[in-house]
């Protein structure tokens, strides 16, 4: 078996430019989306905050000031390929090497507290990290990295339903997750939802459903019908942009399923902004 | 939509021009505090102690800034989610806080102080730290430097934009 030497400093070097990347750029579709919604919108608030949101984007970059001053916690998934060996440090630090160093470049908030009940004083360097690897067949590394802001993923939720509830039993819980969220989650959202497993998993592939881009559809055409629909019914609560009312809550609905126990049916909804900054790596 | 030029602090003759649905652009002084910046001023004012800061007539931003990169004025501004605030609104209003910045709706109880008060909660769009930080014209750790992004900062703001949310 041929085993791949990966050298530390190559994956330093990727994250760091990914984190500096998504500090500035949403995921490529949000902007389009939003011109679209702008052409279709007759109310001028609404116009006035898609405007805004659109000439945020276009700024961030220039003005290297970041999308959003709450550049969040860093998520990573990493699949690591079976045939690769990573010369130096684990995966997990440097990563976290990488955050430090971009969050000091780009002065980056500090949003990281040590403690969450007893020492909630500041990391001052937003790690560590939140990382979660999978050891796959290959020689390569795939990283899905995301900036999660705390606003949305407060409005987040984790329902364990009942084995006999049916697929409007879960729209409605996501309905009803969507509109409590209102303008604190910073719509027009991107859901990703966890369908199965068990409670870990599945608020796991909620947060993982996130990272798939901005108008893929799940491979499996019964989740890829639910994605639409849902989409559909959250777009019709009436929430609209910041809250603002109008049809655009949401940009996208991604769902990732996975087999239950025959008591179970765990829905999980993770709630991602308009800021919506994730990108992926092949190393 | 109407939009309104609004110099800070607020006074009784443009309160009245407010509706919900509004468009302002704040001119003037306004104070950032969040969570942590909150619970340390209900702390001093529930035993009774002078606050370090003047509410009275003045204007709170619910926003943690990120640090001012050298060469620029400050850093990326925007709004956090207001309704954590709520426990601690009503004492404040009581102290003559008159204008509150951020993201969300509030609870049926602020709602009412806020209107009772003859305050105003100003909707702030959340993700657009490109776009506001233009309009801040100067930005200083006002008080608690060791909360970090959590401190009160004192921000001179000019045009900075938002919507009448509560009047
Ligand atoms: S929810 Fe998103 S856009 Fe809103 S403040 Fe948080 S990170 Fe920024």
């Amino acid at each position: 078996m041929n085993i791949r030497h990966i050298n530390e400093q190559v994956i330093y070097d990727a994250v760091y430019e990914a984190i500096k990347h998504i500090t500035y750029h949403p995921d490529p579709a949000v902007e389009p989306l939003l011109r679209d919604a702008l052409d279709n919108e007759c109310d001028e608030l609404r116009q006035d905050v898609l405007c805004s949101l659109i000439n945020n984007i276009e700024l961030s970059p220039d003005s290297s000031t970041p999308l959003c001053q709450d550049t969040g916690t860093l998520v990573v998934f990493a699949k690591i390929g079976n045939r690769c060996v990573i010369d130096g440090k684990p995966l997990e630090t440097i990563i976290n090497y990488a955050l430090r160093m971009a969050s000091s470049d780009l002065y980056l908030r500090a949003s990281i507290v040590r403690d969450p009940l007893f020492n909630r004083t500041n990391t001052s360097d937003n790690s560590p990290s939140i990382v979660h690897t999978r050891i796959v067949e290959g020689s390569k590394i795939i990283l899905k990295i995301a900036q999660k802001g705390g606003g949305a993923e407060n409005m987040s939720n984790l329902r364990m339903m009942l084995p006999t509830c049916n697929r409007q039993d879960i729209i409605d819980f996501i309905l009803e997750t969507v509109v409590e969220a209102g303008a604190k989650a910073c719509p027009p959202l991107v859901l990703g939802i966890g369908i199965g497993g068990n409670y870990e998993q599945c608020a796991l592939l909620a947060k993982e459903a996130l990272l798939s881009p901005i108008g893929t559809r799940s491979s499996n055409s019964d989740y890829a019908q639910l994605e639409q629909d849902i989409l559909m019914q959250v777009n019709n609560t009436g929430v609209g942009a910041q809250g603002m009312g109008g049809n655009l809550t949401a940009l996208d609905v991604h769902i990732l399923h996975a087999p239950c126990h025959i008591a179970s049916l765990p829905v999980a909804v993770n709630i991602q902004c308009h800021a919506h900054r994730h990108i992926e790596l092949e190393i | 939509m109407i939009i309104h030029r609004i110099q800070l602090p607020l006074n009784d003759s443009d309160y009245y021009k407010l509706s919900i649905g509004d468009k302002v652009l704040l001119s003037g002084t306004v104070y950032t505090a969040r969570d942590a910046a909150h619970k340390k001023l209900i702390a001093l004012v529930e035993e009774g102690s002078l606050l370090p800061i003047d509410l009275s007539n003045n204007a709170i931003f619910y926003c943690g800034p990120s640090p001012t990169p050298s060469g620029k004025v400050c850093g990326a501004i925007g709004p956090t989610t207001s309704s954590r605030m709520d426990i601690y609104t009503i004492p404040l209003l009581e102290l003559g806080l008159k204008v509150m910045i951020g993201k969300g709706e509030r609870s049926i109880e602020v709602y009412r102080a806020i209107q009772e008060d003859k305050a105003v909660y100003l909707s702030c769009l959340g993700g657009v730290s490109a776009l506001l930080s233009q309009s801040i014209v100067s930005c200083e750790t006002f008080l608690w430097p060791e909360l970090g992004a959590e401190a009160i900062h004192r921000l001179i703001v000019k045009d900075l934009p938002a919507y009448v949310a509560i009047v």
